[in-house]
């Protein structure tokens, strides 16, 4: 018993992981530069079916299927996603707030539909399976298996705490926050706002794509429904929850609000007869957003924020002399 | 980086080569002409007084010559480069800085940053170079970091080094956009009513900072009303009226002109 539950702990948290990844990649973009994307799903969706598709066994009646190792589809889909954030930024970045967050909205449902209905290459409604999953040799053992994708889970959460930290604190992360409070200020002083935005775009885009490639292996199959727009607000929740700004936070965010969703999920297969669960399932986002309102009303700048409200001050027209 | 004091007469006496060379500049807003017809020079080691009544255009020009904003026609030529049609962000390239009038810190940072944020040529703001050359940019950074620390000294901050900017008075604020833009070591400085609701012992030191720069050699066009101030530190005064050149000469004559005196006192303006 004891084991099961800490086999269902490691399965937790690396699941929370996951969410943590995409999180940090949101950071980069919302916490630190101010570009507020709603389309999170999109470029999660992207990274899962490029690594899916590289690294499947060869599938008659869809695309490749080529068999590669999943290190392999975790880089393709860290590149491919990154590459489509550099491409939507390019073409979006000189929208402000609102603008960026339609066209990213916009955006995440096109993906999403092209994922639903390019069957030839993404499988259609069904999804792609059999995606190899890290550590498969130790399936017969689930509390091994579990345990093993927790520890390559973290490994990739703190390699990337520590590269974005190494960035925030870099003058490079300087410029970018002076860029994010008075851009005049820094165009004044020999910034370039449109390259720099571009850059952490494009870094967060391709860190939510390894997000949704380590989240693909870990489950070993993808589905369009599992990139729809409720994904974009759980981890918008994570990052105001946990501290906007903050990469701790981020991470902290993921880990509480992947809590309390798998916590009200519990609950309502629990207490809630089993002709009515699909139905009261709603009940999970309602959980997430009274949270959201909590942390807005008592902690306005996340459990462990930058120091500033996540986002009083934020969403602004550009400021004209 | 020194910053001998020095008297600030010396270096005020022949204007050489224009480091800042406004030809004959328009700009129409829908309509609303700002600037109509505006030509300025400011030579090297030269400090130029701009006056005018509220209105007149006067930070319109400012923002022209910085590039915040593109003329309508006429042309900008600093250090001898046309660079009318540049973005703002290169207009430090060119050797030209600037502080607003209503100060723009960047509120949620430290005034260490603040002033850091200004350096130039840093090798860390180049995202891939914090990878792969780690050791080069925390030397590049370090180095910042000093003439950094001795810039907020110049200006009185060095106490306020990793406070938030937002904690800092109105003419804090001027000062720290002060050495913000001297960490770029600009050629030129264009300085908007840096005496504006500042508390008198504040004023004078920024007056005195600022007798001291031009005294290093620095070009420095200044905005102001203060016209006390102005007479203190230029050797010579524009006014300006209705987006067009009014006087110019010595502090004394211009003030004295009667068509200055006209527009300050409402005819013209």
């Amino acid at each position: 018993m004891s084991l099961d539950l800490l086999a269902y702990g490691a399965f937790f948290l690396t699941m929370a992981l996951t969410y943590a990844i995409m999180c940090l990649g949101l950071n980069i973009q919302w916490g630190q530069t101010g570009l507020f994307n709603v389309g999170i799903a999109a470029f999660v969706a992207i990274g899962a079916y490029v690594s899916a598709v590289l690294t499947t066994p060869e599938t008659p009646d869809r695309l490749g299927g080529f068999d590669l190792p999943i290190a392999v589809g975790w880089l393709g889909a860290v590149l491919v996603a990154g590459l489509a954030a550099w491409l939507v930024g390019a073409l979006t970045i000189r929208l402000r707030s609102d603008y960026l967050a339609i066209a990213t909205f916009g955006v995440a449902v096109s993906v999403q539909l092209c994922v639903l209905n390019i069957q030839p290459l993404t499988g259609g409604a069904f999804g792609i399976g059999f995606i190899p999953r890290p550590f498969g040799g130790l399936a017969a053992s689930p509390l091994a298996f579990s345990l093993a994708n927790l520890a390559l889970t973290a490994v990739v959460v703190l390699g990337l705490y520590l590269a974005l930290e190494h960035l925030a604190k870099s003058p490079w992360g300087r410029v970018l926050r002076a860029i994010r409070e008075d851009e005049i200020a820094a165009q004044a002083l020999g910034k370039r706002p449109i390259r720099f935005r571009l850059q952490a775009f494009a870094i967060g885009g391709a860190i939510m794509g390894l997000a949704g490639a380590v989240q693909g292996h870990f489950i070993g199959f993808i589905a369009p429904d599992n990139y729809l727009p409720i994904l974009t607000f759980q981890v918008w929740a994570m990052l105001i929850v946990g501290g906007s700004g903050n990469n701790r936070g981020a991470i902290l965010g993921a880990i509480l609000v992947w809590g309390l969703w798998a916590l009200t999920a519990a609950a309502v297969s629990a207490f809630v007869p089993p002709e009515q669960q699909a139905r009261a399932s709603s009940f999970q986002i309602v959980a997430i957003g009274v949270g959201l309102c909590l942390i807005l009303l008592l902690r306005p700048r996340g459990i462990i924020g930058e120091g500033r409200s996540p986002i009083a001050g934020r969403i602004k027209p550009k400021s004209e002399e | 980086m020194s910053l001998p004091l020095s008297d600030p007469h010396e270096n005020r006496a022949v204007p050489q080569a224009a480091v800042v060379d406004a030809r004959n500049l328009v700009k129409r807003f829908q309509g609303m002409t700002a600037v109509s017809g505006m030509s300025l020079k400011l030579g090297a080691g030269e400090m130029v007084g701009l006056i005018g009544p509220n209105g007149a255009g006067k930070t319109t020009l400012f923002n022209l010559i910085a590039g915040s904003l593109k003329p309508t026609s006429g042309e900008i030529w600093i250090g001898g480069r046309d660079v009318s049609q540049d973005s703002p962000e290169r207009r430090i390239e060119s050797g030209i800085g600037r502080t607003f009038q209503i100060p723009r810190p960047f509120l949620e940072m430290s005034v260490l940053d603040n002033v850091l944020a200004g350096a130039q040529g840093q090798d860390g703001e180049r995202l891939f170079a914090n990878f792969l050359r780690p050791g080069h940019v925390r030397q590049q950074e370090k180095a910042a970091k000093e003439k950094a620390r001795a810039l907020m000294d110049f200006v009185t901050l060095s106490g306020l080094e990793s406070q938030p900017a937002k904690v800092l008075s109105g003419g804090q604020r001027k000062l720290l956009e002060l050495a913000r833009i001297l960490m770029a070591d600009p050629q030129a400085i264009l300085l908007d009513e840096p005496a504006a609701g500042v508390n008198p012992a504040l004023l004078e030191t920024i007056m005195e900072r600022v007798i001291m720069l031009n005294g290093q050699g620095t070009s420095i066009l200044l905005i102001e009303h203060n016209m006390d101030m102005v007479s203190r530190l230029c050797s010579r005064v524009v006014a300006m009226a209705l987006g067009k050149p009014l006087a110019e000469g010595t502090p004394a004559a211009v003030s004295a002109n009667p068509a200055v005196i006209e527009a300050y006192l409402g005819g013209a303006a």
